[in-house]
């Protein structure tokens, strides 16, 4: 295919996409009734529903159906995929690492985005600045974890390191330390690496999101002679709550299904494996479908709370 | 390019008759499953299209082929076949991908697999089976590897003793590499048998310079490969290829005593400080070493044998001299003892059909005659590929390692054993067996726990 | 209250900029300013690492530190020179591509995803709660876990309806890809925007209704402008997502003539290899085009994402 066919059929699907969508604006825009709104509404919302639910719902339902099944999809086993993951030695380390992943990394690139966003706002260098902590997302989680594999790199310290973090403790006169393959420790190392990928969702997001704090706000708060560390906690984050459950939320399950960096870094060895990736091995490695979707499934059940807890926050908002 | 636009336009046709699509791909199959296309092959009648041109004019048809290879060592291979769309006018497709072994699963399954797959494990041909969906050798090819292969080879093509995938390429991984430099330097012989090898790693290790062995066993997620092939390796010579073959297919547990026995010879190299990791650090570092790096130190002078495959040949930097008198080569890793003779442990890949049209059932044909193999030999300057064909001419390969590895493949004598966790299912071979020896190896497991561990996590 | 950004007065301005000054004040300290320098420098040097070695030559990145340049100059761009010409196939194909792949990606679900997500927010109809929470949850959805089912679902679509994949597939196997991505990018999208949208104050959707508008007029007139920087926000996401995936092109596209730079990236190093010298550089090819975009962008959420005051 030539370089202006591509480029041709790439015209072709925006025009095409573009005038349905203009399509559906300009013949919903004159139903006024109560009977033209659920039209209106259904022209407004059916186009994504339709794509979710082919995309998205049906392979869930799949999965679930699957996960009931044995390796190959042929028979019934009952509950014993479940069984095998729960029964597995190795299973709770893996439940506890992914628990260490979904609290750490939300939190903290959170944290770091939220601060950060803060001391830079407005500075002379904001935009230089922001471009800095957001260049990591620019980076795919595998090119993030290469980089990374880079830095914790080991070498004896009685010779040169190519890794900077054992040539930092080097420089200091500590032995050098294998950051991967000492646990616990070595999953902290792993959940840094998409600390650093996610601190720049979360610096992007709520960095406007303070813009958009009014001003009357402020200036009231500070009339009153507010400033300082109370003027952060008591104006800018209720302020920007909304904007927090979103980034927490979206990380947070961004965090759970993430299983490139254990995949590249230490290949789940050394006691660092998390949910998705054992997903990932049962899938693909294994071919044990079973196993792999309850995996699956169990990580949907483990979002559930998140969910929930944005129900809540929602119905809190339209009671208001 | 030219070819796509084609399919546009095959595209197009189908647009206007959507239904009788699916109807029409359906037909395809079958009427030309295992026939001629009809008419007569552009190459008929040139000497260098001998065997080719039978299924008639196949041009404008295309054949896909997917494989794990990437550049650069997909191009001798899309040039290996060139003559082979010469004579037939077919157009053969290339498509290499890194996420090989888990895309084809997904393609298979949804309904879309390529025509040829390359598949580089036996235990995963046997998966692929399963679903049904691979087609049967036919009968050209069949004869092809009875003629150039031995036994054995055939046997890893097949599955429950029907004949689905010919052997393509091989290597042997029974090798130590070392520097013959350094050998020559230092007055040390290259050891015919284990006892020799191990005086010499004594003796190196006593001499206090360098530690003798050097590994690397860190491949991403397949970390802990190289340490299984050790494991194959020694067994092979301390049980013998019987008691291997009866571990390979479960019919002794995994935790064998034998197995044991083999393993534990393993750790008196790779779990001995004063052996290993020569140039890097001490046992553990073997662990998080990427294996392509594993072996360098030799060329520093910082350590003296690495035990890896032929295909390593690639792994030494631009400007070493691989050759017997050079800067790096091998030796075949001796036999313990004289009982089982000197055994071989190799890999390889083997060609899957998903289609029985007959441009691909030429093409597979063609990959599993001599021809192919000596015209991917001439294809390969740079070395670091062989084939296990007898039909073979080592003089076509390039490189002294490749010509090596040639010689024992077509060595009557030689037994030859295909690399264990190749043919284990996917759970344990590309699985358990990784990271226990992996944990073994870096987390100082002990030989029991890591192997019964294994043997736990293999369902029949 | 204004409504509409450019109404804003210059009082407010001034107010505005002497209040981020305040709330800058309560973390000031030379503690804070080093803190933002530390996270910064900290953010940056892995990547700076990576630049500096994607220069160096091939024998030196496994023998020595890249910080060792500091006083060892050597440098080279046969690396990049590698990248860029290394293949058979002209880099610029794999760069056409993956734009050709990523435009659409992007337009398609934020499109469906605003109208949606504006639905959600301000229209009402049975079963939006529902629908909504539904579509939010299906976020964890793995891609791996929707492979084969919808592969499946375009190589033998249901009712006869045309294939979209396979060897015959239209557009090379382009809308697959496209579609694939819109899918999967519309929960985030759809929660992200109605969150934006459902902060905007309900007054001024009210008063528009009582001046007549109907949620068509109100969608475009008022809330598409409102929400110009939240859109640009996830659209730089999106974009990123894309034009970063793999998975998406190497299982729906399968048709080595429209693989976009990740594919060619992460055949890079070889079959067995591990060469961080083109690793490095292949990185830095690829990151170019996002940061470009990211700084076009910027302007539109330095005003903030629901476009300056709106609220209160």
């Amino acid at each position: 295919m030539s370089t202006g066919e591509k480029s041709t059929q790439m015209a072709i699907a925006v025009a095409v996409f573009f005038a349905v969508v203009a399509l559906i604006l300009l013949v919903t825009q004159r139903l006024r009734s109560r009977r033209g709104e659920l039209v209106q509404s259904a022209a407004f919302v059916l186009p994504a529903v339709a794509l979710i639910a082919l995309g998205l719902l049906y392979p869930a339902i799949t999965s679930i159906y699957q996960s009931f099944r044995d390796n190959t999809g042929d028979a019934f086993v009952g509950l014993e995929n479940y069984q095998t993951i729960f029964t597995d030695s190795d299973q709770v380390r893996v439940l506890l690492n992914t628990a260490a992943w979904v609290i750490l990394v939300p939190v903290v690139s959170t944290l770091v985005g939220l601060v950060y966003a803060v001391l830079v706002d407005r500075s002379r260098f904001e935009k230089v600045a922001k471009a800095l902590i957001f260049l990591p997302m620019a980076i795919s989680l595998v090119g993030a974890s290469i980089i990374w594999k880079f830095v914790y790199d080991y070498r004896d310290s009685s010779r040169g390191q190519i890794g900077l973090a054992n040539q930092l403790l080097n420089w200091v006169g500590i032995d050098s330390y294998r950051f991967l393959l000492t646990e616990p420790w070595n999953t902290i190392f792993l959940i840094i690496i998409l600390i650093w990928v996610q601190a720049g969702f979360a610096m992007t997001i709520l960095s406007a999101s303070i813009k958009a704090i009014p001003e009357d706000i402020i200036e009231a708060a500070r009339l009153d002679g507010v400033g300082g560390m109370k003027m952060f906690r008591n104006i800018t984050v209720p302020s920007i709550r909304p904007s927090l459950i979103v980034v927490l939320t979206t990380i947070s399950i961004t965090t759970l299904k993430a299983f490139d960096i254990v995949r590249t870094t230490t290949g789940g060895n050394y006691d660092t494996s998390v949910l998705a990736y054992q997903f990932y091995v049962e899938y693909f490695r294994s071919y044990d479908q079973g196993t792999a979707t309850a995996i699956a499934v169990l990580i949907f059940l483990l979002v559930m709370p998140i969910v929930i807890y944005n129900v809540r926050q929602m119905r809190k908002l339209e009671a208001r | 390019m030219r070819s796509l636009k084609r399919s546009g336009l095959a595209g197009a046709a189908v647009l206007l008759a959507a239904s009788a699509a699916l109807a029409g791909c359906a037909d395809d199959s079958e009427n030309d499953g295992g026939g001629s296309a009809g008419g007569t092959a552009p190459g008929d009648g040139k000497a260098e299209c001998e065997g080719m041109t039978e299924w008639g004019d196949l041009t404008g048809r295309d054949v896909t082929v997917y494989t794990s290879i990437v550049a650069p060592e997909d191009q001798p291979h899309i040039d290996s076949w060139k003559v082979f769309e010469d004579c037939t006018g077919a157009d053969v497709k290339y498509e290499g991908s890194k996420e090989f072994e888990a895309q084809l699963q997904v393609r298979v399954q949804a309904g879309n697999p390529p025509d040829i797959a390359y598949i580089p494990q036996p235990g995963l041909l046997q998966t692929l089976v399963g679903t049904g969906k691979v087609v049967e050798a036919p009968e050209g090819v069949s004869e092809n590897v009875d003629e150039f292969f031995g036994e054995d080879w055939k046997g890893y093509g097949s599955v429950d003793d029907t004949f689905y995938a010919a052997p393509l390429g091989a290597n042997v991984k029974s090798f130590v590499w070392y520097s013959p430099k350094m050998f020559a330097d230092n007055g040390w012989e290259i050891p015919e048998t284990w006892d020799d090898m191990m005086a010499l790693t004594e003796e190196i290790a006593q001499a206090g310079d360098i530690k003798p062995w050097c590994a690397g066993i860190e491949s991403g997620e397949a970390t802990g490969w190289p340490a299984t092939d050790w494991l194959e390796d020694v067994l092979l010579r301390t049980g013998g290829p019987d008691v291997y073959d009866q571990w390979v297919n479960h019919e002794i547990p995994f935790n064998d005593d034998a197995v044991v026995e083999g393993l534990d010879t393993v750790g008196e190299i790779l779990k001995n400080e004063d052996y290993v990791n020569g140039g890097i650090g001490d046992v553990k570092s073997i662990a998080t070493t990427p294996f392509q790096e594993g072996g360098l130190p030799i060329l520093d002078g910082e350590c003296a044998l690495h035990r890896m495959a032929s295909f390593y040949a690639a792994n030494w930097p631009e400007g070493t001299d691989v050759s017997q008198n050079g800067d790096a080569f091998a030796f075949y890793l001796p036999p313990i003892g004289d009982e089982f003779g000197s055994p071989v442990l190799g890999g390889g890949e083997f060609v899957a059909a998903f289609s029985d049209a007959p441009e691909v059932q030429a093409f597979q044909t063609f990959l599993s005659s001599d021809t192919w193999a000596n015209e991917k030999a001439k294809a390969t300057p740079g070395g670091g590929w062989v084939s296990a064909n007898t039909g073979l001419e080592i003089s076509n390969l390039s490189s002294p390692i490749d010509q090596l590895s040639a010689e024992i493949f077509q060595d009557p004598d030689a037994v030859f054993r295909f690399d264990g966790s190749d043919q284990m299912p996917g759970a344990v071979g590309a699985g358990s067996f990784w990271t226990e020896m992996t944990a073994w190896i870096a987390q100082g497991q002990s030989t029991e726990d890591s192997l019964t561990k294994i043997e736990e996590s293999w369902e029949d | 209250m204004t409504v509409i950004p450019e109404e804003k007065s210059v009082e407010a301005i001034v107010a505005q900029e002497s209040v981020a000054a305040t709330a800058k004040r309560g973390l000031t300290s030379p503690w804070a300013s080093l803190a933002a320098v530390v996270i910064a420098v900290l953010w940056t040097i892995p990547t700076f690492g990576l630049l500096v070695t994607s220069f160096r030559p091939e024998s030196e990145i496994t023998r020595s530190g890249w910080w060792t340049t500091l006083w060892n100059w050597d440098f080279t761009l046969d690396n990049y020179d590698e990248v860029l010409n290394g293949s058979t196939t002209n880099l610029a194909t794999y760069f056409l591509n993956s734009v050709v792949i990523t435009i659409p990606s992007v337009l398609i679900p934020i499109s469906i995803a605003t109208m949606a997500a504006y639905a959600f927010a301000w229209m009402k109809f049975p079963g939006r709660d529902f629908l909504f929470v539904a579509i939010f949850a299906l976020q964890i959805v793995p891609i791996q876990v929707t492979m084969i089912p919808l592969l499946k679902l375009y190589v033998q679509p249901p009712f006869n309806l045309q294939p979209l994949a396979g060897s015959d597939a239209p557009g090379g196997g382009l809308y697959t890809i496209w579609l694939s991505h819109a899918i999967f990018a519309l929960p985030l999208a759809i929660y992200l925007l109605h969150n934006f949208m459902s902060q905007i104050p309900g007054e001024l959707i009210e008063s528009a209704r009582v001046d007549g508008a109907g949620h068509v007029q109100i969608f475009t007139k008022i809330m598409l402008p409102l929400m110009a920087p939240a859109i640009a926000a996830f659209g730089i996401f999106q974009f990123l997502w894309v034009w970063n995936d793999l998975l998406v092109a190497l299982v729906f596209g399968s048709n080595p003539e429209i693989a976009p730079l990740t594919v060619r990236l992460a055949e890079l190093s070889g079959t067995r290899g591990q060469d961080w010298y083109l690793l490095s550089a292949g990185a830095f090819v690829s990151l170019v085009v996002p940061l470009v975009v990211f700084l076009a962008l910027q302007r539109y959420f330095v005003r903030g994402l629901l476009a300056g005051s709106v609220k209160g």
